[in-house]
């Protein structure tokens, strides 16, 4: 083979694996991604059941249920509109009422969200950005402004 | 005073370190010896001056002083010993501190073990060194300062976070940061090689144990933190595709690529400029990584809330010194002179896919870190990219590399025989496709697992072709074969060995699929049936910790009615901050791992409980363990070749290209 064809044929392959990779990106990127949204705006939204969502906001005080060991119901605030809960698994170390929680799951019915993913977060003081902003957007952010304590490289 | 001292030493690191930026860098252009001779000297003082700083703030930790504003914050009078030390480098100021103690010692190590590299080279690496160190000290010292004191000292310290108050502490984040901060190594090397307007397959040999000895901690790094995660957050994931785990990822991937890349052109002076690219990209990476990791830009385990100057800082730097670089190699890359081009089947044609491979997987791991954050700043909104997207785009771009890399070590270099080595690996291929099919018939469901499984067999056997190819002789007695087989380089063994590490982890990553995982309400004397083995709850016992209060659930392990192992799975409550955490009760059985965590206390006294049977689970540790022994082995041949180096140079009239030790 000429110098020219093999440099052709790197160049060729390169493009066909940068295509290859492209097209599963793109793919990828419109089935797994999820939108992030406060409780307000998922009441105000019209989602139909299926959609993909994460939620953020602080469990409601005397929300929660657990009709047994696997399964626990509680309801997301962000003190304007509530989202109810369902999750089965057992929930972070730092799942407590009237904390800050990132719930990610299916909408199921409006307002109803059946959660396969429930964060709450390493640290008492700490509130998942996402729900400190929202607070901040409905004006009932309480807290102080987050502290410099700062974590190292993992959890 | 001591305190003092080590804020004072830490202060004169970066005068020094200025100094080693500037004045090697004028000389090393203008090839005057007496500005070059500057560098290593005051390369090894900036590293004493910073382990001074270093030393007294540990003695700060253990000796709890609290007037300083990080002991206060991250200590407690009570936490036990181990974790006072690592408790220095376990929140930001003290890791921010560990980053540059570490890049003191690849500085100094770097003036000691380079005596034999041109002058000028040496001298410019080390400059590039001294901007890296001068940036970070500053950045130390003006935003986040461990020596901060406290006018009104407290009495007591609010301790550390228990999630941190674990071994993993102490191993983790030095390994990873060796590895993040080796990787400037390489960098300084190329940015010097651009500066210098010069390359060649020396150069490659001067970078290659640096590289070797980033990757070596990068891979133990990240395997230690994959562990820790895996065994504290009590769910049994091991890989969240968590952002500043992709942080972490990406610089391995391109350190991975660079490993390969470089050695193209070593052997075969090809390849130069992809090479200096892609050792500029891995730093970058792992810059890029500090930044993710300590602006506080992410939602993530590890990102907490921070001070936005800091992001800001190391926004700065990041911009600095890629941009910097970047532009560098815009200008002087057309100068260095380009190797030839090859043959696309050969060894050099393999390594260019695998490099093709690597850095593509890479980019889809950077597009789905970064594109939430950028359509964030853009757009405000918020969106999440899941594990879904990085199983779906990274998998495919793994599976050609899984199944090239034994053809790629049967290649020979200028031009490789394809038919020849798919020939030699039929066995291979053979022994995967029974292992899997017998797997897929003893397990079932789900087969991806058991294709998984047997492209990992493949790769594990596959991987030892190429050196059982070259010990194994027809006729051969076993004496003459053993001579064969230590005599072959260390080398060709560190890249068997490496691969079928990597063969190996993909085995503990199939056999997830076999996982069981259930989850109910305990009581003591309950017998509950996981997997092959029965476990019995023998009794919740309460149980006082130095600085914590816990039930520990104490639980039997049985196969049949034989005892196999006890776990004690436990609830942990520390005190002082009033923070439960869960303590994962876990066993190794043949490979696989019984795996139980509990929750808090019901009101009926029960307990729910989380439990797993992992089968398989520990080789993706083990495998990662495998892949750093083979970088270790790898890492040993060019000492041999050091020995051969030095004798021949000692013979007047040699030593056109001596190689620095490691």
């Amino acid at each position: 083979m000429s110098r020219k064809g093999r440099r052709l044929m790197l160049i060729g392959i390169a493009l066909a694996v940068v295509a290859c990779a492209a097209g599963l990106t793109l793919f990828a990127l419109r089935g797994s991604v999820s939108l992030f949204m406060t409780p307000t705006e998922v009441a105000e939204r019209p989602l139909s059941a299926g959609a993909r969502l994460r939620i953020g906001g602080l469990v409601k005080e005397g929300s929660v249920i657990k009709p047994d060991a696997k399964t626990i119901t509680f309801a997301v605030t962000d003190t304007n509109k509530d989202v109810a809960v369902t999750y089965t698994g057992i929930v972070p170390d730092l799942f407590r009422e009237g904390q800050g929680v990132v719930v990610e799951g299916v909408i199921e019915a409006p307002s109803r969200l059946r959660a396969d993913s429930v964060l709450a977060k390493h640290d008492e003081n700490y509130m998942p950005r996402e729900v400190a902003d929202s607070l901040k957007k409905q004006g009932v952010w309480q807290g102080a402004e987050p502290s410099s304590k700062s974590s190292p490289a993992r959890p | 005073m001591i305190v003092e001292t080590g804020h004072y030493a830490l202060v004169l690191a970066l005068a020094l370190s200025i100094i080693q930026s500037l004045l090697p860098l004028y000389g090393g252009l203008r090839r005057e010896p007496g500005l070059m001779a500057i560098a290593p000297p005051v390369a090894i003082m900036q590293f004493v001056l910073i382990s001074i700083s270093f030393a007294s703030l540990t003695w700060a930790h253990v000796a709890s002083d609290f007037s300083l504003l990080n002991v206060v914050e991250n200590s407690h009078s009570t936490k036990p010993m181990i974790y006072k030390i690592s408790g220095v480098w376990g929140n930001h100021e003290g890791s921010m501190l560990l980053w540059v103690l570490i890049l003191g010692v690849f500085g100094a190590s770097m003036a000691i073990f380079s005596r034999g590299m041109p002058s000028d080279l040496r001298a410019l690496t080390l400059s590039v060194q001294g901007w890296i160190g001068s940036a970070f000290l500053l950045f130390i010292l003006l935003t986040s300062n461990p020596f901060a004191r406290l006018a009104r000292p407290p009495i007591e310290g609010q301790d550390l976070n228990p999630i941190l108050q674990d071994p993993g502490l102490a191993i983790h984040p030095p390994l990873l940061y060796l590895g993040y901060v080796g990787l400037s190594m390489t960098f300084s090397f190329a940015a010097a090689a651009l500066l210098a307007g010069r390359i060649d397959a020396s150069w490659a040999r001067f970078v290659r144990p640096w590289t070797l000895i980033a990757w070596i901690f990068l891979t133990l790094g990240i395997a230690m933190g994959s562990y820790w995660a895996y065994y504290t957050l009590g769910w049994g994931g091991f890989w969240f595709w968590d952002p500043v785990e992709n942080s972490s990822l990406m610089p391995w991937l391109a350190a991975t690529a660079l490993l390969h890349s470089a050695s193209v052109m070593e052997k075969r002076d090809a390849l130069k400029v992809w090479t200096i690219f892609l050792a500029i990209l891995a730093f970058s990476l792992s810059l890029l990584g500090t930044f993710l990791v300590r602006s506080g830009v992410l939602t993530s385990v590890h990102a907490f809330a921070t001070d936005p100057t800091r992001g800001v800082f190391i926004l700065l730097i990041l911009v600095f010194f890629i941009g910097g670089s970047l532009a560098l190699f815009a200008f002087r890359a057309s100068a260095l002179r380009t190797g030839g081009i090859f043959a696309p089947i050969s060894r050099e044609g393999a390594m260019v896919l695998n490099n093709l491979l690597l850095t593509t997987s890479c980019a889809t791991v950077f597009i789905g870190t970064l594109y939430p954050l950028a359509l964030e700043a853009l757009t405000e909104e918020k969106i999440s990219v899941g594990p879904p997207f990085f199983n779906m785009t990274f998998g495919p771009l793994f599976i050609p590399i899984f199944l090239a890399m034994p053809i790629g070590q049967l290649l020979s270099w200028k031009r490789g025989d394809l038919l020849g080595a798919a020939q030699r690996l039929t066995f291979a291929v053979a022994l995967g496709c029974i292992g899997g099919l017998a797997l897929a018939a003893w397990r079932g469901e789900p087969f991806l697992a058991a294709i998984a499984a047997a492209l990992a067999i493949y790769l594990v056997v596959g991987s030892f072709v190429d050196v059982a190819g070259r010990i194994f002789v027809r006729g051969a007695s076993a004496g003459v074969m053993l001579a064969r087989a230590t005599g072959l380089p260390r080398s060709a063994w560190g890249t068997a060995v490496a691969h079928a590490g990597v063969g190996l982890t993909l085995l503990g990553l199939a056999a997830t699929g076999w996982g069981i995982e259930k989850v109910q309400t305990i009581r003591p004397g309950d017998q509950i049936a996981l997997g092959p083995w029965s476990l019995v709850v023998k009794s919740f016992e309460p149980r006082d910790g130095s600085n914590f209060k816990a039930l520990v659930v104490h639980t039997e392990i049985r196969d049949g009615n034989r005892l196999v192992a006890e776990i004690e799975p436990a609830r942990r409550l520390f005190s002082t901050r009033q923070m439960a955490t869960s303590e994962a009760g876990i066993s190794t059985l043949s490979f696989g791992q019984v795996y139980v965590t509990v929750s808090e206390q019901n009101p009926d006294g029960s307990l729910d409980a989380r439990l797993y049977w992992k089968p398989l689970v520990s080789l993706i540790w083990l495998g990662a363990l495998v892949m750093s022994f083979g970088g270790l082995l790898s890492l040993s041949d060019r000492r041999l070749r050091i020995g051969v180096a030095r004798r021949a140079q000692r013979k007047p009239a040699s030593a056109p290209g001596s190689v620095p030790a490691e």
